[in-house]
Order: structure tokens, then sequence, then C-alpha cells
């Protein structure tokens, strides 16, 4: 079963994502912040993660400079989905990694079908 | 009494002292001790000379009061003595001014005659005055050596000492070939003899009233007993009082014109300021010195006996005492005024001689053809020769004439000469009709009259022994007896010399005035003097000239003069000045008077003119267009000065603009920020409902309870997007100021306790203890929902900060004298030191980009700080408090 950790501050986004991720057949894993999702992949390392920016303590930026730092992690494709719009922003999310950004609010569906292509491909 | 040759070794060490200070001051010349207004004023006392020292105790016991006259004049002078100075040191630094005869040639056209004449009228009154210092000091240093005089110039003391003097002078004096450039080091020893001799004065003065006598009452009651008493303090009639004005009015030109002291006040003046507190610090000197006069000469009149020479009753009245050392110290205090009196007059005549008598006559075509370094060193020569001459030449007037001076005669009589220069002086500076012809006529006139009146029956007297002449005059013409001509009958021989030669110098001064009119340079400088203060700002562009001239060929004028490192400094900064291409060939007015101006320092202002004019083509210009440039000129200067002031102006409109469109960028981006903030926090509860209602759109079989978990989420978070709207409206409208507080009297106590139960459902879930400490019936004016939306604010945020179990909160009330003080104070993780300075900024969450906070704080304590300020209070957090976060709310008492 293909691993997805989900890392939002955001308690009823997050449930949305667990019940989208469960139904499509994924094991689904939750962090509240960065440090959290940094300790977790260590023991669990995901298929694929969906990463916000804005968290208290260790932000979305910071996650994915460690995550690929470490080849161990070398796999695991990256999401980031943020209130942060503007093309700036998005810019230097792809620049840092990430395989694809969606910005919120966000369409479910077509955040599951991307995810599945990419786990996929 | 005391051996000569401890007096000279005194005198001597006293010589060494005061070279020693003076080459130290010269090094300091731009030290605080050096170059401030008490120097200048101390300096101006060079006024004070043996004559002041010795001769007014002498007048005072002999004459009574007219002793006076000489200080009333200066102290009476001193107002108007400020408001001619200011003119006359401003005009004077412009031009370069070395001297009374450079000025007086300068206002008069550069007029190289009137240079000379007015140097000339210096020297016959200056050198008998110095002789008089070289009697005081000879007679007092007999006094005080008990010796008698000596026969020979090789025993006489008093030679060496001239010789002494006038080495000092020369070396003080003539470091440099500029004789416009400052002598710090020696106006500094003059300012340091001035103290000395006061106080030396003073101390002679206190000791002859309260040592030898029971104070000024017992005096005069001793006194008031000689027979002689009443003429000494009153004015018999008439006479003798017209006769006080006349010395009064004397005393007052000397106080400007006198080589020393236009020396000591213009040219040594480092600061046109300083005249502001000379204007009284001079007068008040001359009043401590008067104190004691009087005193004086009264004690000398009832304890020495009558054969004693009154003028030196201060020397006398120690030593019959037996006190030498006192009258050691009386000796070096007279020595003193001997000393900068001779060595600032023979200085100033020395520059005179040189610049108006000597380089304009003959000597210039020496320098010419010679180079730069062998100029100065020719110019400085002649200045030291001169000063020679002068001091010695002193000393053989005094050796020849001794018996027949007398301290107080020859300095009015010099006083009386120096007059003449008056009208062309005064009247000069006031009156732009004045002219150079005038000048000389006038001069003559009152010099043949003073020369008939004074000096004339003097010669008769000592060397015909002929008293006819004064008696029956000349040829038995009564009309023309000298001490009464025209019938005069009834002034004492100084006053009436005074009297007639001022009304014929006067007298001619105007009538040739007005009958003459001076050629157009004359009138130039003229309309430059008498209209200063609206000329000042021209500069060189004040001088009308019309000619042709090169560059090249002033250039090489200066060189010779200046040398060529000097010159082309000067000129680099002419250039600079006026923005002139230096390529140029064809020299303007502007560079003709500069360089005018520049020699005028080293040879003299009718000199300096005559070398600049050997160099270029001059054509004459007629008065009115002289005038008329003048006027364009200023206009030109005017205009140009408005221009800056318009480029100012439009400079400073462009930086104010230059800020306000800062400010508004500024604005503009933190608009943008705010509205950033706003559309991120919309955008999270937005994509919960919606991601929330896909999911129920698209899953009908989802089990009924996780579906009213969605739903649940769905409206809570629509409730949020509730509350960020309402408060982003509420932040706008607080802080546009359209709010109005609606301030009643509240119990504070009763707010609180709404506050705390509107947060009691969190606080009870997390466990947490809240406390308030607050008095009873504490009234304040406020508006109490508002209010209440602060205090909810803070204690929920605390609520969100404190661990679960453990937590507390605190809530303390103090009053203070005007204010209440809450405070209030959680245990939790408290607010990062660098988030303090942004928390209450309503884009604070902005700054921190990618850090959360935790939602609402953000506006929440920016609202918060808005309702705060709206009741003029104050809201604060604590940046010392280490256990948790403490914010403070300041509450005024009256409410307003």
């Amino acid at each position: 079963m293909k691993k997805i950790l989900i890392v939002d501050d955001e308690p009823n986004i997050v449930m949305s994502l667990e019940f989208a991720f469960q139904k499509q057949g994924y094991e689904v894993f939750i962090a509240r912040d960065g440090s959290e999702a940094l300790a977790l992949i260590n023991n669990n390392i995901p298929d694929l993660i969906i990463l916000d920016i804005m968290m208290p303590q260790v932000d979305g930026y910071e996650t994915i400079k460690q995550v690929k730092a470490n080849p161990a992690f070398a796999k695991a494709k990256i999401i980031f989905l943020s209130a942060k719009s503007k093309p700036d922003d998005i810019e230097k999310g792809l620049s840092l990694g990430a395989d694809a950004y969606f910005t919120k609010p966000f369409s479910v569906k077509s955040l599951t079908t991307a995810v599945d292509n990419l786990i996929n491909n | 009494m005391m051996p000569s040759y401890v007096i000279i070794l005194v005198i001597v060490c006293y010589l060494a002292l005061l070279f020693a200070l003076g080459i130290w001051a010269d090094k300091r010349a731009r030290s605080k001790w050096v170059h401030n207004p008490w120097v200048y004023s101390l300096s101006l006392a060079v006024y004070c000379s043996a004559w002041t020292y010795y001769g007014s105790v002498g007048i005072a016991a002999t004459s009574g009061v007219s002793f006076l006259t000489t200080y009333l004049g200066p102290v009476i002078a001193l107002p108007l003595w400020y408001i001619i100075m200011r003119r006359v040191v401003t005009i004077s630094k412009q031009y370069q001014v070395s001297s009374i005869a450079d000025f007086i040639s300068l206002r008069y056209g550069n007029d190289r005659s009137i240079g000379a004449l007015v140097t000339v009228i210096c020297v016959v009154a200056v050198v008998p005055y110095i002789s008089l210092q070289l009697k005081a000091v000879s007679e007092t240093f007999d006094i005080l050596s008990a010796s008698k005089e000596s026969a020979s110039i090789v025993t006489d003391s008093t030679f060496y000492i001239a010789v002494l003097l006038a080495v000092f002078a020369a070396l003080f004096g003539t470091q440099t070939a500029d004789a416009s450039r400052r002598r710090s080091g020696l106006m500094f020893t003059v300012a340091v003899e001035s103290l000395l001799k006061l106080v030396f004065f003073i101390i002679i003065g206190v000791y002859a009233t309260f040592y030898l006598f029971d104070g000024t009452s017992d005096l005069y009651n001793q006194v008031s007993a000689l027979e002689d008493f009443e003429q000494l303090t009153t004015f018999s009639n008439m006479e003798a009082s017209i006769n006080w004005y006349f010395m009064i009015a004397l005393s007052f030109f000397a106080i400007f014109l006198l080589p020393r002291q236009f020396h000591a006040s213009v040219v040594e003046n480092t600061d046109v300021n300083h005249l502001k507190k000379a204007s009284w610090v001079f007068p008040l000197y001359l009043l401590l010195f008067n104190v004691f006069v009087i005193f004086i000469a009264w004690a000398g009149k009832l304890v020495l006996s009558k054969d004693l020479n009154p003028d030196y009753y201060t020397l006398y009245l120690p030593l019959e005492h037996g006190h030498k050392v006192l009258g050691l110290m009386v000796f070096l205090g007279g020595l003193s005024s001997v000393i900068s009196m001779v060595v600032i007059s023979a200085l100033a005549l020395s520059t005179m001689i040189s610049n108006n008598l000597i380089i304009p006559y003959g000597f210039l075509k020496v320098l010419n053809k010679r180079n730069p370094v062998a100029n100065v060193k020719s110019i400085k020569k002649i200045r030291r020769v001169a000063i020679f001459i002068l001091i010695l030449g002193a000393y053989f007037f005094y050796i020849n004439f001794n018996v027949q001076l007398s301290l107080f005669s020859i300095g009015l009589i010099a006083f009386v000469v120096i007059a003449q220069l008056a009208p062309a002086f005064f009247i000069g500076l006031f009156w732009n009709r004045g002219n150079a012809f005038a000048v000389k006529m006038g001069i003559f006139a009152g010099s043949i009259i003073t020369f008939y009146t004074l000096a004339l029956p003097f010669i008769t007297d000592v060397f015909l022994q002929d008293s006819l002449f004064v008696e029956q005059g000349p040829a038995g013409i009564t009309l023309l007896k000298p001490h009464m001509l025209f019938g005069l009958d009834f002034m004492p021989p100084v006053t009436h010399a005074f009297f007639w030669s001022m009304v014929f110098n006067l007298m001619f001064y105007l009538i040739f005035s007005v009958a003459r009119k001076g050629n157009y340079r004359e009138r130039n400088y003229a309309e430059l003097v008498v209209n200063a203060s609206s000329y000042g700002d021209m500069q060189e562009n004040a001088f009308v000239w019309r000619g042709e001239a090169y560059v090249s060929e002033i250039r090489k004028a200066l060189v010779k003069f200046l040398g060529d490192k000097r010159t082309t400094r000067a000129l680099d900064i002419f250039y600079r000045k006026y923005g002139l291409d230096p390529k140029e060939e064809k020299a303007d007015a502007r560079l003709v008077n500069f360089s005018e101006k520049l020699l005028t320092g080293s040879i003299g202002a009718a000199s300096a003119k005559l070398v600049i004019s050997s160099v270029v083509k001059e054509q004459p210009v007629t008065l009115p267009e002289v005038l008329k440039i003048l006027e364009e000129n200023k206009e030109t200067i005017s205009t140009n000065k408005q221009l800056q002031q318009q480029a100012y102006e439009l400079q400073r409109l462009s930086n104010s603009l230059k800020i306000a469109n800062q400010s508004l960028i500024e604005q503009d981006k933190q608009k943008d920020e705010f509205l950033d903030t706003v559309a991120h926090e919309l955008k999270t509860p937005t994509a919960s409902i919606r991601a929330a209602s896909e999911i129920l759109a698209d899953n009908d079989d989802m089990p009924d309870a996780l579906k009213q978990k969605f739903l649940n989420n769905i409206v809570a978070d629509a409730d949020r997007l509730g509350i960020i709207i309402s408060n982003i409206l509420d932040l706008e409208k607080l802080s546009s100021g359209r709010e109005i507080m609606d301030k009643k009297p509240h119990q504070l106590n009763n707010t609180l306790t709404k506050a705390i139960d509107g947060t009691y459902q969190l606080a009870l879930k997390k466990e947490i203890a809240i406390t308030i400490n607050c008095v009873e019936n504490l009234v304040l004016y406020y508006d109490e929902d508002r209010m209440l939306q602060v205090f909810t604010n803070l204690l929920s945020n605390s609520i969100k900060f404190v661990a679960a179990q453990g937590g507390s909160i605190v809530v303390n009330v103090i009053e203070q004298e005007n204010d209440v003080l809450l405070s209030f104070s959680d245990n939790g993780k408290g607010v990062p030191q660098e988030d303090m300075k942004y928390i209450f900024d309503k884009f604070y969450q902005s700054n921190n980009q990618t850090i959360r906070k935790p939602l609402g704080s953000g506006m929440g304590l920016a609202i918060s700080k808005h309702i705060v300020d709206g009741h003029n209070g104050h809201i604060a957090i604590d940046k010392q408090f280490k256990d948790g976060a403490r914010f403070y709310v300041t509450l005024k008492k009256n409410g307003l």
C-alpha cells in the first residue's frame, strides 16, 4: 500500500484529505507541522507528501529542504498545498523541488488525480 | 633703595616671560585660550599707557577731576564705538586693511598721498608719545634705584630698555610680510599685560586707601582740610567745564584713531562678534582703572613731600613706607603699560611707514624688479628698520626734550594731532561725497593750525627762549596770538588748539567735498564704504573698472610679491568662486579688484593699486556710469540670490515630494500586505469548506456520524469566516477614526467579570484558573462593549498559549494618581522577543510570512490597541516578563 503524508495545521482540511486519500486506497499519515513530519518520515518513508507552507514552528520550505537533503527520501514526491498563491510563491515552491503546487481553496478531485498520476508514473 | 642690576634682572626676566608667553600663544592661535573675546577686550586696554598708569594720578593731584576726561570719552563713546567698529572691521577684513592709513586711503580711492599724509600725522603724533613712555620707564627706574640720571647713552638703562622693546616688537610683529595677518601671540601678551597693570594698580590703590589710611572717608576728611581742595573737585567756572567737554571729545576720537588702538581693535580682530563683549568689558576696565586714581592722589598729597613729582605718587607711596616689593610691582605694572603701548604703536607705525610711505614712493620700483623671496625679505626688513628707527627716534626725542615733557601734556598734544584724521575718518564713513582732495586740504589746514598753536610756541620757547611770540602774537598782532587765536582767550592751549584745528579741518573738508567731485575711483570706494552693508555681499562685484588687462600680466605682478604658491592658490580660489575659466586670457574687473586686495595686506592699498595699474590699461569711467554699474551689479547679485533662493525652495519641495511619495509607496505596500493577509485569512476556512463540501457531495454512502462531522466542520469554518470579516471591518473602522467611543461610567470589576464569563467555556476545557484582583466600585469612563472586546481578546490569547492543566491567568488592577493600570499575566510560552515590536501591528502576520500565528491574534491585538487608544489609554507588552506573557492596559481615571 502506497503511503501518503499530510502535513497541515488545519484539522478540518486534514480531515477531508485523510478521508479522500483513504478512499483512494492509500495509507495516510498526518503531521501538524514540519517538525512532526520530519520525525515521522524516518520510520515510514512516504511515497508522497502533501505539504502546507505556513505552519507553526518548522514551515513547509524548511521541511522540503530537509527532505530533499536526505537521499533516503529521494523517491518521495512532494506536493505543496498552500494559501500562498502569488506567482512568486509558486515559483519558489517548485524551485525547491516540489513536484506540484496546489493553492487553497482547492478541488479535492484534482488533488487526488494529481497524486494518483505522480505515484503511478 | 634697590640696586640697579636687580631691577634690570627683573626687567629681563619679565620680558623673557612675556616672550615665552607670546610664543606659546602663537602656537595656539586657534585655541579657546587665545582666540576669545576676553583676550580681544583686554588687548584694547593698550589704550592705558604709562600716561594712565602714572600721569592720571599727577593730574588728579594738581588739577583734580580733569584726568577723568581721557577715560570718560571712551566710556561714553563705546556704544557708538561698537556700531562704527562693526562696520570698520568688516570692511577692513574684506579689503585686507593693515592700518588706519590704509583704511583712510582705501575710503578715498586708494589714494597714495592720503596714505602717506596719514602716516606722517601718525608718526608726528606718536613718536613723542613713545618718548613719553620711555621717560616714564627711565624716571621710575631712577626712583626705584634711587640713582641719578645717567649722563651718556652707554650707561643709560632707558636706552637698553628701548632696544629691548624694539627687538621684541620686530620679532613678534614682522613674522609675515602680509601685515593684515593676525599676530595672536603678541596680542595675547598685550592682554596679559593689560590684566597685570590693572591688578597692580588696584593693589596699590587699595594699599593707599585702606593700608595707609582708614578708607575713603578718612582720606576725604583729611584732604578736605587742605586749602586747594575746592579747586580740585569742582569746575571753577564756565571755561573749565567747556574744557572738560572738549577733552572728552578728544579722547573719544583717540579711541578710534590712535594707530595702536586701530591696530588692536581692527587689524588684530579675529571675529567681528568679539566687539560685542569688548563694548562693555573695555569701559568696565577703564572705570576700574580710575576708581583709585583720586584716592592715590589725595594720599600722595597728604603723605609725601611737596617737591616730589605727583606723576609718580603710586611709586613713592610704597617706597616711602619701605615696601620695596610693592614698589617693584608698581614699576612692573608701569613697565607693562609701556611695553604694550610702545610695541603695538611701533608695529602699527612701521606697517604704515612701509606700506604707505616707502613702498608706494619709490621702493615699489625696486620690488618690481626682484623675485618674491627677496621681496618678502625686503618688506620685512623695511618694517624692522622702521621699528628700530621709531623707538630709537623716540629715545633721542626724550633725551633732548626731557625737561619740557610732562606725561599728561605730551599725551594730549598727540591726541590733538591724531584728531586731525577725525573728519576724514568719521564723516567719510557716512557721507559718500567726501573726497580725497578735501581730506588733504582739511588735514593740511588742521595741521597748520596745530603747528601754529601748539608746536610753534613750544619751539620758540625752548629754542629761542622767546616768550614775546606767545604773549603778543607775531609782529604784535594780537588776533594771531598762538594761544588766543582770533581773540579766543578762555581756553587752555591744548583745548584751544584742538578747537581751532578742528574748525578749520572740518570746514575745509566740507567745503572741498561739496565744491569738487572726486574721480570715479574715489566715488566707487566711497560707495563701498558708506553703503558697506549693501555692498558687503557683492565683494569683487562691488568694484567698477573698465579697461584692458591680461591675466598673465596680473599673475606675474602677484607672483612678485606673494610668491608662486600663494598666487596660484589664491587665483584657484578666485576662479572657483566665480566659476570662471582659468584659460581666459583677459582679466575682468573682479580679478583686478581681487588682485589689489591680495596685494594690500603685503604692500598697502595705495601700492597695490600702483602695482596693478602698471600692468593693466585702465579706461576712465564717468561717475554716473560707476553708480549705474554698481546698481546693475547689485541687482544681478540680488537676482542671483533670488534664483538661489528659488532653487533652494524647489529643492526643498522636491525633497518633501520625495518623502510624500515614499510614504505613499509605503502605504500602498502596507495596503497590499493587508489585502494579502486578509485574502490569506479567508482562504484557509474557504478551502476547508470547499474540501468538506466536495467530499460530502461525492460520497452519498458516507456514514451519518461522519457526515455530521463534516457538516459541523463546514459550519465552524463558515463562523470563522464571519468572525474574520467582522474583525477586518472593525479594524478598518477603528483605524480610520470614524468610530466614536460611547464613554459612560462603568464599574471596572463588573466588566472584567463579564469578560471572564465570556471565555469561561474555553478556560474550563483547558482547566485554566483565572484570578482577578480588583477593588469593587472602581468606576471608570469607557465604552463597555469595546473594552470588553479588549479584555476578551487578551484573555483568549492567554488561554490559547497556556498549557492545559496548570495554566493560570492573573488580572491585577492597580490605582495610580491619574490612571488605572491593568495587567494581564499568564504562565504560557510568552511572546518571542523578535515579535514584540510588531505585535500590535495589523500586518503582524504578513511580516512573518511562513510561520503562522494562531488565528485571529494578529488582528485582535491591533483592534485592542485602537480601542485603548480611542480611550486615550495605553496598551503594551511587558518585555521583561519571562514567565509567560504580560500585557498592560492603562486607562485614564477621568476618562478624557
